[in-house]
């Protein structure tokens, strides 16, 4: 069979445009936060309810985004596999944009990711390569490099740690819902940094907009942490798309209280989050501390029924 | 019994970079412990003030996590396996 034969056998997307449930990605709520009111009575604080994207996660924004750029420059194709490293919600969304679009998605995922993340992705039809428990996403990160270098016409790899569709999708949508949510009254925003996506383009987003608002980044406090979807930079490969002059204060928080702030919100006020949310509420705690008075918003990643075995 | 601990890349720095540590344990607990002798640091990382393993801290004696066998009274034969595994994989 010629190219060409092969080719046109091959496939076709279905139409971005048509999918229902992608339409649904974005313009989550605005959750009035009540946790920090006592302590802090002239600070609002606002969460974004990110699980209410149809994959479950504030990542079906970038996922979605590097998947458009990617048919539109014409690098993924029919023919093709999406391919990328993910331990969770990334990894979802590209399963649920490639389910709906009839692209095939295989993901490296490290052994140890939680049973909810592995059933989901299975249930979506993605095909998943294990990499070690040992080496934690930064292993994945590397054996998914390796698969796509040893065959890279049979792969599309979006590379969400250095793709600048990721950040863009923030910068586009994440900063402009929160700017019309609070009717420009944000002055400060916190975020979890993973990827950093999320922090750098919506803060790049905020900025433009109202170049006053604050940035506050939020890390976990040491490299050996239990923070699903957040990164210990200076001790792992460090993100291409990361910029640290976005953020204008570093947050550490540690595994602990952030499980504890996650439980906190959940019991307390029905926000049923997950491990970087509690570490985004460590972080909004400390700039309440400073501020005393102000409007901060936070981003909450996903639900908490994603670590529900953990 | 002398085991073979095997150590997640963001705990090499107490261990000198090296993968894999080798200790002398009748169970897990102690197995642990000398862990720490070996490696300084290593403990603060795994346990809390309590004493206890921090609640992301998953443990595997030959790839059976220990919350299902006797946890940290585990009783350990020669030769095997420890391993050291947060409960997250870095899921981004």
């Amino acid at each position: 069979m010629s190219r060409v034969e092969m080719e046109s056998s091959v496939k076709p997307f279905k139409d971005v445009d048509k999918s229902q449930i992608l339409k649904l990605i974005g313009n989550t709520p605005l959750l009035k936060v009540e946790l920090f009111r006592d302590e802090f009575p002239e600070v609002e604080v606002y969460g974004k309810a990110e699980w209410f994207n149809p994959g479950g996660s504030v990542k079906d924004r970038p996922a979605f985004n590097m998947v458009k750029e990617g048919i539109k420059s014409g690098a993924l194709r029919p023919g093709k596999v999406l391919l990328d490293s993910t331990s969770g919600n990334t990894g979802i969304a590209y399963a649920m944009v490639g389910a709906a679009l009839d692209i095939p998605v295989t993901l490296v995922i490290p052994e140890n990711a939680t049973s909810e993340r592995i059933e989901t992705l299975k249930g979506y039809g993605a095909d998943l390569i294990y990499s070690s428990p040992m080496e934690g996403s930064d292993g994945a990160q590397r054996l998914a490099r390796k698969l796509y270098e040893e065959n890279p016409d049979a792969y599309f790899m979006p590379c969400q740690y250095d793709n600048s569709f990721n950040p863009l999708a923030h910068e586009k949508t994440t900063a402009v819902e929160i700017l019309e949510q609070t009717d420009g009254r944000v002055e400060h925003f916190v975020a979890s940094l993973g990827t950093t996506g999320t922090l750098v383009g919506t803060g790049r987003g905020l900025k433009k907009n109202k170049p006053e608002v604050k940035v506050h980044a939020v890390m976990p406090s040491e490299p050996f942490h239990g923070l699903e979807g957040m990164k210990h930079i200076p001790s792992s490969i460090r993100p291409g798309i990361y910029d640290d002059l976005v953020h204008d204060n570093l947050i550490l928080a540690d595994t602990e209280s952030s499980y504890d702030f996650a439980e906190k919100i959940s019991r307390e006020e029905g926000l049923f989050v997950g491990h970087s949310a509690g570490a985004a509420l460590v972080g909004v705690r400390e700039v309440a501390k400073s501020i005393k008075k102000g409007v901060i918003v936070t981003i909450f990643p996903d639900g908490g029924d994603r670590y529900l075995s953990t | 019994m002398s085991v073979v601990v095997r150590i997640p890349t963001p705990l090499q720095e107490f261990s000198k970079n090296r993968e894999t540590v080798e200790v002398e344990g009748a169970n897990v607990k102690d197995a642990l412990a000398a862990l720490d002798t070996e490696c300084p640091g290593m403990k603060s990382r795994l346990y809390d003030e309590e004493g206890k393993l921090r609640r992301f801290v998953n443990i595997y004696v030959n790839q059976e996590d220990i919350r299902f066998l006797q946890g940290e009274e585990t009783s350990l034969n020669e030769n095997d396996e420890i391993s050291i595994i947060p409960a997250i994989a870095g899921g981004i």
